[in-house]
């Protein structure tokens, strides 16, 4: 049964359209890895996917039924990991992970703990390296209680060791029913994937 | 509910972290409130007339003050998108900032203005008249601004643009707000100008975060 499904979509940025007549689909445990040159709207659908872009046509659907209906629910379904980390320099770790945990009543120790940032708690944010706040951007995956998850290059500038342990965390939420769909352009720790070309 | 309140507090964390910013905007209102007794005089005459006026358009442009940072730096650094998939919806972000921004520059000013008024001899009786308008006002203004952050996000020169959009919206709140004040400080009753106040943020409180969502909508597409 195909949890996420995305039906002849097309969307536009502006006057440029960035694709048309795209279908997907992603099972319950599934993964869905996106390729394409730069500029072929990876990241534009995976925006889609979250529901911040609208779908100039086409339908996206959830269980079957539009994911769209009430946009702010659909919110709560996904955790997006972008581009950009949304780190903020001048609050310490464990506060940049506070709202993410009061959204979720989830623990911002363990999900430290899951990127090994434990030991940086109480460092303000703005001491951290480009890879360290990329951890503790993907520490917020741990954080969510979201059945899908959409990374955009999620592991960009981690080190071996990092990419590794987030293959541990890609793997024990697929394991307990989760999805993800991430756009990359090296290969991700991730077994048993489906994959899609854009552009 | 619970994700508005949380909203609020990683707001307000934020405030108390960039201390600095915070007090900016008071700190303006006091000095620009202090230029008026040297440009005219310190004459009591003129300047407890024209005081009710003074207090309330350093308010209003102490309070436009930290509103292009209010969703620009969350758009910037990619936060905001975290906060629309939040699960509050696009108007309670609003609502929540303007909150924020009510209780962050909004309060303070509010407790300055008294000893501002006093500084710039405003007649004793029109003061809490003065007081009550502000408290109505600023929250009027925190809404607007709101709003109009909201519109004018990803904007190029947002800043100056977002004065020339709201400025005019809170022409009434000033009119109403001053008169007030100034009927107060005359001898007559401030209520029928205070209603008015009222009235307009029984308007405002669900129009402002709705608009200010359909906007921020578009500005994350």
């Amino acid at each position: 049964m195909d949890v996420l499904k995305a039906d002849g979509v097309a969307v536009f940025r502006g006057e440029r359209l960035v694709f048309r007549d795209l279908s997907l689909a992603v099972p319950a445990r599934g993964a869905l890895v996106l390729a394409g040159a730069n500029g072929s709207g990876k990241s534009t659908l995976l925006r889609l996917l979250a529901g911040l872009v609208r779908p100039e046509a086409g339908r996206v659907l959830w269980d079957g039924e539009d994911a769209f209906a009430d946009v702010a629910s659909h919110g709560r379904r996904v955790c997006y990991v972008g581009h950009q980390d949304a780190v903020k320099p001048g609050l310490t770790v464990t506060e940049n992970l506070r709202f993410a945990a009061a959204v979720s009543g989830r623990s911002v120790r363990t999900a430290l703990a899951a990127v090994g940032l434990e030991a940086l708690a109480d460092l303000p944010a703005r001491m951290l390296s480009a890879g360290q706040k990329r951890r503790l951007a993907l520490s917020r995956l741990v954080l969510s209680a979201a059945p899908l998850w959409l990374l955009d290059e999620p592991t960009l500038g981690l080190d071996t060791a990092a990419i590794e342990r987030f293959g541990g965390l890609l793997a024990e939420h697929r394991a307990s029913g989760g999805m993800v769909v991430a756009a990359t352009h090296v290969p991700l720790p991730l077994a048993d994937v489906a994959g899609l070309r854009l552009g | 509910m619970r994700v508005f309140w949380a909203v609020l507090a990683r707001d307000l964390r934020l405030s108390v972290r960039h201390g600095a910013d915070t007090l900016a905007a008071l700190l303006f209102f006091v000095a620009t409130a202090s230029l008026f007794p040297l440009a005219i005089g310190p004459g009591p005459e003129t300047l407890g007339r024209i005081a009710p006026g003074i207090i309330w358009v350093c308010a209003l442009l102490a309070a436009l003050l930290p509103l292009d940072r209010l969703f620009g730096a969350d758009l910037e650094d990619g936060s905001l998108d975290l906060l629309m998939l939040s699960g509050l919806g696009a108007s309670g972000i609003v609502g929540a900032k303007a909150l924020s921004h009510w209780l962050v520059t909004g309060v303070p000013l509010l407790l300055v203005a008294a000893p501002v008024a006093v500084m710039l001899r405003m007649p004793e009786g029109g003061i809490p008249a003065l007081l009550i308008g502000l408290l109505i006002g600023s929250l009027l203004l925190s809404l607007f601004g709101g709003m109009g952050a909201a519109i004018v996000l990803g904007a190029r020169r947002g800043g100056v643009l977002l004065p020339l959009l709201i400025l005019p919206l809170v022409t009434p709140v000033l009119i109403f707000g001053a008169a007030a004040a100034d009927a107060a400080a005359g001898g007559f009753s401030a209520r029928p100008h205070l209603l008015l106040l009222g009235a307009m943020l029984a308007a405002a409180l669900p129009l402002c975060p709705l608009a200010g969502g359909a906007a921020l909508r578009g500005a994350v597409e």
